[in-house]
């Protein structure tokens, strides 16, 4: 089946995939969450490529497949937006920035370590970088309580507690939550069967 | 065996079992490369991480990249970082696959739909710990006069208003941070 929603093969769109990856993955420090609250700030509300559900769902999938979830998550969306070479462009788009730059700090390692502005730059950008998760955080917070299903919001209040102040791997955290709505289609099924019988 | 080889087989393996992002590859690059094949010392490794930490993209990535350059220069990088996404991409276009055959159909919607709050509370963790790491000097959550950085406080402030009120882009918002956040620490040299 193909999926609807697809478009057929477009250079504009593929460019901007490209250009939109390699943007965000040049301006992202730190670990794969960053980048993915980024990438749904930059698709969902500045391009409105995808809906915000669909941007958390491709999200959870990056996080529970091996590899780093930056990639992982190009990957999906890429192919969302255009087939199996929208993936290519989008992988592409996310890690030419960091071989780049890796390549000539290698190079360069000793001048780069010792320069004053450059690290700096690095540490106070991180004050922009918060404020734009922070930023993500309150609109995907509000949607969560918009829902009004205490389900969804004890689960979003309990995993952050598990999540920050007893360190639970995100891991853990998606499969304990995989299996908490596992249960819930076992028992949306059980009530309906007992209803119909 | 040939450097080459032994640098794409240690990252085909960091890519398949680096499950959980970023900081979950790190010990595993430490095995293939320090205690495996003895490609570097433990201090070169650890300098490769504060960099790779400290510049944009996965650390994954990151550490792909460095280590395939200092050991085998152009070919090495190559090789190493397509050997750290090959699996990763193979397996997420499957699931990719399956996501949207499937995503229509009620039960994957319930699931899915339990999966999602956990995912707004990941992220948060994600921003907390780097808005620790930036407004605080010695980057533990500290309320000390002495330990708080004032101009960071004041570029989040300032950032968070603009992205809330003006919703300006996220790039300019981090480029800007940056620019703005290096003059003031430039023009006024007590502050650091």
């Amino acid at each position: 089946m193909k999926n609807k929603n697809r478009k057929p093969l477009n250079g504009t769109m593929l460019w901007q995939l490209f250009a939109t990856m390699f943007s965000l993955s040049s301006c992202t420090f730190g670990g794969g969450f960053v980048i993915v609250s980024l990438m749904k700030k930059k698709v969902v509300e500045e391009r409105q490529w995808l809906e915000e559900d669909e941007m958390l769902d491709i999200t959870a999938i990056a996080q529970s497949s091996p590899g780093p979830i930056p990639v992982n998550a190009s990957v999906i969306l890429g192919y969302r937006l255009q087939g199996i070479v929208g993936s290519l462009v989008a992988v592409g788009g996310t890690i030419l920035p960091p071989m780049i730059l890796l390549s000539l700090i290698a190079v360069f390692y000793d001048w780069f370590r010792q320069n004053d502005v450059v690290n700096t730059a690095l540490t106070v950008m991180r004050a922009g970088v918060a404020a734009v998760i922070c930023d993500v955080v309150i609109n995907l917070a509000k949607n969560v309580l918009g829902t009004k299903k205490p389900l969804y919001i004890a689960l979003m209040v309990i995993t952050f507690i598990l999540g920050y102040f007893l360190d639970v791997s995100a891991m853990y955290i998606i499969l304990g939550c995989l299996a908490t709505g596992i249960l819930c289609v076992v028992f949306d099924q059980w009530k309906k069967r007992r209803n119909n019988g | 065996m040939n450097t080459l080889i032994k640098l794409f087989i240690s990252f085909l393996q960091v890519g398949l079992f680096s499950v959980g992002g970023g900081y979950a590859a790190i010990p595993l690059i430490q095995n293939q490369i320090v205690n495996v094949w003895h490609l570097m010392s433990m201090e070169e490794f650890a300098d490769l991480i504060t960099i790779a930490e400290m510049t944009p993209g996965p650390i994954s990535i990151n550490s792909a990249t460095f280590v395939g350059m200092r050991l085998m220069g152009i070919p090495g990088a190559l090789l190493c970082t397509f050997g750290c996404i090959l699996m990763p991409f193979v397996i997420c276009l499957t699931l990719a696959y399956f996501y949207y055959k499937y995503r229509n159909f009620s039960g994957v919607q319930t699931v899915l739909g339990c999966l999602r709050p956990a995912v707004v509370s990941l992220i948060s963790c994600a921003g907390l710990s780097i808005l620790t790491l930036a407004i605080f000097r010695d980057g533990a959550v500290n309320f000390s006069l002495s330990n708080l950085k004032w101009v960071e406080i004041g570029l989040f402030a300032v950032c968070l208003f603009l992205l809330r009120k003006f919703k300006l882009g996220a790039i300019k918002i981090i480029l800007g941070s940056g620019v703005v956040g290096t003059l003031i620490y430039l023009l006024i040299p007590g502050l650091a």
